[in-house]
C-alpha cells in the first residue's frame, strides 16, 4: 500500500491561516456582490410589478424604495453592481489570457475596488442630474 | 477486473463534452450585461420616486421598455448560472439538489414577473 498513514498526516493549511490578499479579497467580493444583487434585482422587479398593477400599489413599492432605508439599500446595490461589473470585465480579460502575472493581478484587484467606488459616485451624480 | 486493459478501464469515463458550456454561457451573459447595465441604470434609476402616470408613460416607450426587458432576462439567467457555482461549492447532497431547483425556479419566476410588468406598461 503506498499511503497507509491517511489519518493523521499533515493537511494543507486552509483559509484561516492565510493573510488576506487583494487577489483573494477581490475574488470573494465578486461572489458576494453577484449573489447579493439578487435582493436588488427582486426589488426592481417588485417596483415594476407595482407600477404595472395600480397607483396605490406603486405608492407602496415606490415609498419603500425611496425611503431612507430603501435608498441605503439601492446605493449599496449600485456599488455592488459597479464592483461586480468591473470584476466581471477583469474575468473576461483574464479569460483571454491577459495580465495573469501576480503584480498585474494585484493592480487589477485594486482597480476593481477603487474603480467601483469612483464609478458609484459618478453614477449617482449622473442619475441625480437626470432626475 | 484485474485482466482489463487500461483502455477498457478508461472507456466511457471521459468528459461529457459539455464541460465548457457553463463557463461560455457566463462569458456571453456577462458581456451582454456589461453593455446593458449602463443603459438600464440611466433609464430605470431616474424613474424612482416619479409620479405613477409619468412612470407608465415612460415605460410605454420602446427604448426603456426593451432595455428593461433585456436586462431582466439577462440578469436572472446570469444569476441562475452564477448562483449554481456558489451552491455547488458550499452545499452538498440532497440539499444541493433542492437549493439548485429552488434558485432555478426563483430565477425564471422573477424574470417572468418582470417581463409581465414591462409588457403591461408597454402595451
Amino acid at each position: 500500500m503506498p499511503d497507509v498513514n491517511r489519518g493523521n498526516r499533515p493537511l494543507s493549511p486552509h483559509l484561516s491561516i492565510y493573510r488576506p490578499q487583494i487577489t483573494s479579497i477581490s475574488s470573494i467580493l465578486t461572489r458576494i456582490t453577484g449573489n447579493a444583487l439578487l435582493i436588488s434585482a427582486l426589488l426592481v422587479v417588485w417596483w415594476l410589478l407595482a407600477a404595472a398593477t395600480s397607483p396605490s400599489y406603486f405608492a407602496v413599492a415606490d415609498g419603500v424604495l425611496t425611503s431612507v432605508f430603501g435608498k441605503l439599500v439601492l446605493v449599496l446595490s449600485l456599488w455592488g453592481l459597479c464592483y461586480h461589473l468591473l470584476a466581471g470585465l477583469r474575468h473576461l480579460y483574464w479569460d483571454n489570457g491577459g495580465s495573469m502575472e501576480i503584480g498585474w493581478a494585484e493592480k487589477l484587484g485594486w482597480a476593481c475596488v477603487i474603480g467601483s467606488v469612483v464609478l458609484t459616485v459618478l453614477c449617482l451624480l449622473i442619475i441625480g442630474g437626470m432626475s | 477486473m484485474a485482466y482489463m486493459t487500461d483502455r477498457k478501464r478508461a472507456e466511457g469515463m471521459g468528459s461529457a463534452k459539455e464541460g465548457t458550456h457553463h463557463h461560455w454561457w457566463m462569458m456571453v451573459s456577462s458581456a451582454g450585461l456589461a453593455v446593458l447595465t449602463p443603459f438600464f441604470l440611466f433609464t430605470f434609476a431616474p424613474m424612482l420616486g416619479k409620479p405613477h402616470a409619468e412612470v407608465l408613460a415612460y415605460f410605454a416607450q420602446p427604448f426603456p421598455a426593451i432595455i428593461a426587458a433585456l436586462m431582466i432576462v439577462a440578469t436572472f439567467l446570469h444569476f441562475k448560472n452564477g448562483v449554481q457555482a456558489l451552491i455547488e461549492d458550499y452545499v452538498h447532497g440532497t440539499a444541493r439538489k433542492i437549493t439548485l431547483i429552488a434558485t432555478t425556479c426563483l430565477s425564471y419566476a422573477a424574470a417572468a414577473t418582470g417581463l409581465f410588468a414591462i409588457a403591461r406598461m408597454a402595451l
